[in-house]
């Protein structure tokens, strides 16, 4: 078992949507259905799962994208931290292009910014061992799923006692946002495909107050196509029987405590920002995590002095709509036309999770988007 | 950025600091297994597991057992469709 291609086999897939079909012949009014992690709306775009699913059931693409929910002003931070002449500043390729105030870490690297890429943050740590009279930072992004690997990264760094390593931390907590968006009135959501690799780490027991609170029905879900679609049918079958459940369709890696020594990594290292500010969704309470004191030395944001400014988003774009899933992206007035992969105005068509970015490269399976995206009138801002 | 993907665990490069050599779809690289470690499964014992990587971290162990169950239970789905048709 090589854990890919089984996940991929079509005639698997074609029975489960035989089966989608038939459940959704009994529903009583059409469904919404909302995947929260940016990898699954990457995988639903790739292998057009939305195209082959019955009409009464709606995907809502939600704001699990670490990328496309970086606020504008912290991504300045990050950039002011990058243009200190003693710095090496460390990033995920995925950061690189995400537009700040006035440029991106992309264009502040081609104005002389030493901005390198790195594939995982013990990369980074390791450039700070080879450059000892530099001060390397690492741009700290992502949900729980990445955050005990910088958690880690610091307990590394603390033991072999590597003085001239920090991290700028803008980790991102699943849960309160989730929180924030079942408060929200304009969404009127009907059941979640849940985050699988969140869900590694933190088990499923954290989700269990969107089944009994707010009656919603929850599907930890796999990334291969067949996990989709059978977490898809999962929740049609909580709604077509009326239950509201937490439950479990990637049970080969989640294990309902989650894992152990990452939650402990992160809780050494990491507690909870009374606020963080969520690019499109605003401030929510307790919705990301900053460097305990105790690691205090290893925090970009104490070692350098940042500019700390909220700034608004491009007064075009609607990422804010699109990331809680009340419009989609086509319905954007910028999309396709000023705002492409090339030239982003918004987050969300610069992460390849993004629904925007996914919208346009895979929307040739997309129908409607196609007519949507003709129709269009060029824009200009 | 929430990516991860399977590989199997070939050879174990630093036992103190948990690091250990996977086979990605063909590429060996580096990862640091930290968080499949624990003493009923120590470092040495992880050669032949399958993980799933992320950020060059192992972050679980692949559940062979339950991958097979998932495909099962499709299998007789398909028995059940078809039946009904
Ligand atoms: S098309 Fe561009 S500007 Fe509009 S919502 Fe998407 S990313 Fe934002």
């Amino acid at each position: 078992m090589k854990y890919v291609d089984e996940f991929r086999e079509p005639r698997k897939a074609d029975t489960l949507l035989r089966a989608i079909d038939k459940l959704s012949r009994q529903l009583k009014k059409p469904v919404k259905i909302m995947e929260v992690c940016g990898g699954h709306t990457h995988s639903i775009f790739k292998y057009g799962i939305e195209e082959v699913l019955p009409e009464a059931i709606e995907l809502i693409h939600g704001p699990g994208c670490p990328v496309c929910v970086m606020p504008r002003g912290r991504l300045d931070d990050a950039i002011s931290i990058s243009q200190n002449p003693n710095v090496i500043f460390t990033t995920f390729g995925d950061a690189m292009r995400v537009p700040g105030s006035k440029t991106s870490l992309l264009q502040a690297k081609a104005q002389g910014a030493d901005i390198r890429m790195v594939y995982s943050p013990l990369d980074s740590l390791q450039i700070a061992k080879e450059n000892p009279d530099k001060e390397v930072v690492f741009f700290a992004i992502g949900f729980e799923t990445t955050a005990p690997s910088t958690a880690l990264t610091i307990l590394q760094a603390a033991s072999e006692k590597i003085h001239n390593f920090s991290m700028f931390c803008n980790h991102v907590l699943v849960i309160p946002a989730l929180q924030a968006l079942l408060e929200n009135p304009d969404l009127q959501l009907d059941g979640f495909v849940g985050p699988g690799h969140v869900s590694i780490v933190i088990g499923t027991e954290p989700y269990n107050f969107i089944a009994q609170e707010y009656r919603k029905p929850i599907v930890i879900s796999g990334f291969e196509p067949l996990d989709i679609i059978q977490s898809i049918w999962m929740v049609l079958q909580q709604i077509v029987e009326n239950r509201c459940e937490v439950e479990n369709q990637y049970n080969r890696l989640v294990e309902k405590p989650g894992n152990q020594v990452a939650i402990a990594a992160m809780n050494e290292v990491f507690e909870q920002r009374e606020s963080f500010e969520w690019r499109g969704l605003g401030e929510i309470p307790y919705s990301g995590f900053k460097m305990r004191a105790e690691y205090a030395q290893f925090d970009a944001e104490l070692k350098f002095t940042i500019p700390n400014q909220k700034v608004a988003d491009h007064k075009a774009c609607q990422c804010g709509e699109i990331l809680k899933g009340v419009l989609k992206p086509w319905q954007c007035k910028v999309f396709g036309t000023a705002c492409t992969p090339e030239t982003p105005i918004g987050t969300c068509m610069v992460s390849s999770e993004g629904a925007c970015a996914a919208y346009y490269k895979y929307g040739r399976y997309s129908h409607i988007a196609k007519n949507m995206i003709h129709e269009k009138e060029k824009v200009r801002v | 950025m929430c990516l991860g993907i399977p590989g199997q665990i070939i050879e174990i490069s630093n036992v103190q600091q948990k690091l250990a050599i996977v086979n990605v779809g063909g590429v060996k690289r580096q990862i640091n297994i930290a968080c499949i470690v624990n003493e009923q499964h120590p470092v040495e014992s992880c050669i032949g597991d399958w993980v799933l990587v992320h950020v060059g971290f192992a972050m679980n162990r692949i559940n062979e057992k339950e991958a097979i169950e998932t495909l099962q239970l499709l299998e007789e789905l398909a028995e059940l469709v078809s039946h009904q048709q």
